[in-house]
């Protein structure tokens, strides 16, 4: 599955998105995330969008999905 | 339209105002946001704005909505900027216009607050000696 990177976790990876092998959901994708990269552990929130919407751990993610790590915010 | 959203490189107080201003609006509230020359006594050179474009556009449309169905305002513009930003410089403007003002003052104090807390947009704060991105880690 495609997951686009932004801001920190961009850094992190070094790159602005990364394929992971096929997760079932929110919550198996985070733990391969911090499998790969530790230091996204150290954030002080680790938010998943699918589809331009904040999901929780709970959601399934089906091919297709627009899948984005959202580390912790700071517009305005 | 009674909303406005908009994310660009450079963004326009008046155009917000224009936007908002109308002859059953008797008061309008305008939030501005600038870059601050320091944070902590550290001196800022520049601040670096990136965003998740599409999903942020789409949080400031419901923080707009949100103000707009219950907060008794008429109209509203939510503008944000990306890219490079130096001190003094605009990266956030928010119009709220109301009948009266009260209503007004919230929606946009609530509309500043939440952006901050809900729209993927991401500042990287760069000092004379190193950057950071802004409230990454505890």
């Amino acid at each position: 599955m495609r997951v686009l990177l932004f801001g920190i976790a961009k850094d992190i990876a070094g790159t602005p998105a990364i394929t992971t092998t096929a997760v079932a959901d929110v919550a198996a994708l985070k733990e391969w995330l911090y499998t790969q990269y530790p230091a996204l552990r150290q954030l002080r929130s680790l938010m998943i969008a699918v589809n331009k919407v904040y999901a929780n751990d709970e959601q399934s993610l089906l091919p297709g999905d627009e899948i984005a790590v959202i580390p912790p915010v700071s517009g305005g | 339209m009674n909303v406005l959203v908009k994310i660009a490189a450079d963004i326009n107080v008046q155009e917000a105002l224009n936007f908002v201003e109308s002859p059953d609006c008797g008061g309008v509230v305008l939030f501005v946001g600038n870059v601050r020359n320091e944070t902590q006594g550290r001196k800022v050179v520049k601040l670096f704005f990136e965003c998740y474009e599409p999903m942020a556009i789409a949080e400031m449309e419901k923080i707009a909505q949100h103000t707009i169905a219950t907060m008794g305002i008429s109209r509203i513009a939510i503008l944000h900027i990306t890219g490079e930003k130096f001190p003094g410089e605009t990266v956030v403007v928010i119009a709220a216009a109301a009948p009266h003002r009260g209503v007004a003052f919230e929606a946009c104090e609530y509309a500043i607050d939440t952006l901050k807390q809900t729209v993927p947009i991401w500042k990287k704060e760069f000092f004379e000696d190193g950057a950071i991105w802004v409230a990454a880690h505890p």
